[in-house]
């Protein structure tokens, strides 16, 4: 790939000079040096702290014991018929899906208007990306009002057309249809740019046979499009359920007045990092009872993105478009 | 070449109600820092700005609870010391995995990659613990020090130096006894600018909006993040929401002043790293 740094000039002779010297030295170790701040950080905060939240969840750790007794795996036990938690699980799971599989459709959609022959095109392109660059914690604020509910602007458009007020905040599934709109509103354009980029680098010559055979704009789009990117949106999907299942800012601030990391007063919307920062820190500091549903966490994490990877494999593989796409391709 | 699909005019109106959905969630944010307290109450709800703004902007910062001037100051801070520091190492990282032969360096990008897909937010417990021996609670260090350098950095530059940095200069500049360092510096920095840049600018807006851990180790209202009195703001007892949205309206500003003069670069950086991806 690239000429090779630490092969010696030719045109040089071999004298031991101590500048020769320290030359092969650099060439030979500077390397390392250059990667290692990465890798120290990276194991003092990054490595460790997750090893370690492992240690501290077969303990009864909390801030103010002094001995720590190893109590083995009776956290995660006591967690597994802990009714909060699954609570907690039902709640980021049903947030997730009614959050991702649209914005990622919309997302899609969205990118298909974007690559088209369009005047004024960055300026389309920010329009939908602005909302991924403001401050997650001010939106939240600002969705918590929009979806109030006796002066929220959503409910008073759905007044308008003669729909009965929402509790946003009470109704447990209303809440997550509130939560889910900010965090698509946030990643919509975002992952459509993402989808953009891949569409651009699918040759116009396929599309332009394909019309020759007479398939239309949507069997276009389903048949070349989408089969061309599934690898993109396998790797919008791994992410979408990295951050999807760890969600927290969002929640946690659509909420506010008493004890809002519950996540309203019958834990309507509280996630699963909701709950642990709820048992890990204020109010009950259980730092070791908080790490097993850290680590809980992360099998789901874990299970969830093997699982959408398995669906998605299985959709794309079934459209007999895409092996056609792809052979032409090639 | 083939030409890209004509815009329809169906086309441009999904794309204004798009935008329209976009921004007016951030427009009704200055409306309403702009209106007096009363704002939140009326029917139909204001949708033009009103002339209240010096007014709440007066407020918020004589507001006791939320500091929200040590919370900008700080905010700052942090997010200007992590961009040059995550700018820094990943330039020089990037320059060493994309040029230069060492053993193990396949290997290392594999484990730097697989470190992007770990939820690192989970360690956030240990990390606690970890800022409490180390005494760091309540204290910027505490969200400054683990930022300084990331996986996606390392791998962003790493990406762009080996097709923007020519090999046959890195050769040129060694020939006339240039170390490594100096290469970097003289050759390879100049060449990575406008990656860095996007680097930077993804870096500062993704350090500015960081609440989760911010949230997690600095505990002392006296000295948060900005995103921190929003919070103090918005949990507060008595809701003056013209008060709370000027403070989301300022905290948000900084940030759509970077997108509003770097958009383009931005977007550019976004879309050449789905590609690569």
């Amino acid at each position: 790939m690239s000429v090779q740094l630490d092969a010696r000039p030719p045109v040089l002779p071999a004298p031991t000079t101590r500048s020769h010297r320290l030359s092969r030295f650099d060439t030979r170790y500077s390397p390392y040096l250059y990667i290692t701040p990465f890798f120290l950080l990276f194991a003092v905060f990054g490595a460790y702290p997750l090893a370690y939240t492992f240690w501290v969840s077969l303990h009864d750790w909390d801030l103010l014991g002094t001995d720590h007794a190893f109590v083995g795996a009776e956290n995660y036990t006591r967690l597994l018929a802990d009714a909060d938690f699954w609570h907690a699980v039902v709640n980021t799971l049903g947030i997730f899906v009614i959050s991702t599989v649209p914005q990622l459709l919309a997302a899609l959609w969205l990118a298909n208007l974007l690559n088209r022959q369009l005047r004024a095109r960055t300026g389309w392109r920010m329009a939908v990306l602005i909302p991924n660059v403001t401050s997650t914690a001010a939106v939240a604020i600002v969705f918590g009002v929009l979806f109030g509910r006796e002066f929220g602007m959503v409910n008073w458009l759905l007044d308008l057309i003669g729909i009965d007020a929402v509790g946003w905040k009470s109704n447990r599934f209303a809440s997550w249809v509130a939560i889910s709109a900010m965090v698509d509103w946030r990643w919509t354009g975002y992952n459509a740019l993402i989808f953009l980029a891949a569409m651009q680098a699918i040759p116009r010559d396929l599309y332009e046979s394909a019309a020759i055979d007479g398939a239309s704009r949507a069997r276009q789009f389903w048949s070349i499009t989408v089969p061309l990117l599934k690898p993109t949106i396998i790797f919008a999907v791994i992410i979408s359920t990295i951050g999807g299942l760890q969600l927290f800012t969002e929640p946690r601030l659509f909420h506010s007045g008493t004890n809002p990391i519950r996540g309203g007063p019958l834990r309507e919307s509280q996630t699963v990092t909701m709950y642990m920062f709820e048992n890990a820190f204020a109010p009950h500091y259980n730092f070791g009872y908080g790490s097993a549903v850290a680590w809980l966490l992360f099998a789901l994490i874990a299970i969830v993105a093997a699982v959408n990877v398995l669906i998605i494999r299985r959709l794309g593989g079934q459209t007999p478009g895409g092996r056609a796409a792809k052979g032409d391709l090639r | 070449m083939s030409r890209l699909w004509r815009a329809s005019p169906l086309t441009y109106a999904a794309l204004v109600l798009a935008a329209f959905l976009s921004i007016f969630p951030i427009y009704w944010m200055f409306v309403v820092a702009s209106r007096s307290s009363d704002a939140m109450g009326q029917v139909p709800p204001p949708v033009t700005p009103g002339g209240n703004l010096g007014a709440n902007i007066a407020r918020l910062f004589g507001n006791t609870d939320a500091y929200f001037l040590t919370g900008l100051i700080n905010s700052a801070i942090v997010a200007t010391t992590v961009t040059a520091s995550v700018v820094f190492f990943s330039t020089l990282a990037g320059f060493a995995f994309a040029k230069l032969r060492f053993r193990g360096r396949n290997a290392l990008l594999m484990v730097i990659i697989a470190t992007m897909m770990v939820p690192t937010q989970l360690g956030v417990i240990p990390l606690y613990l970890l800022m409490t021996k180390l005494n760091w609670n309540d204290r910027l260090p505490a969200v400054i020090v683990p930022a300084l350098v990331t996986g996606f950095g390392v791998f962003m530059m790493r990406q762009y130096a080996g097709q923007a940095v020519s090999t046959e200069l890195i050769e040129a500049a060694r020939m006339d006894g240039c170390g490594t360092w100096r290469v970097y510096w003289n050759v390879v920095l100049p060449a990575l600018r406008p990656a860095a840049a996007v680097l930077g600018l993804l870096t500062f807006m993704t350090t500015w909006n960081d609440f989760l851990w911010p949230y997690a180790v600095l505990n002392d209202p006296e000295n948060p993040t900005v995103q921190l009195s929003l919070r103090a703001l918005s949990d507060g007892y008595y809701q003056d929401m013209s008060q709370v949205f000027t403070g989301t309206a300022i905290a948000t500003l900084p940030l759509l002043l970077v997108f509003v003069l770097f958009g383009r670069q931005i977007i550019g950086g976004i879309m050449e790293g789905a590609v690569k991806a």
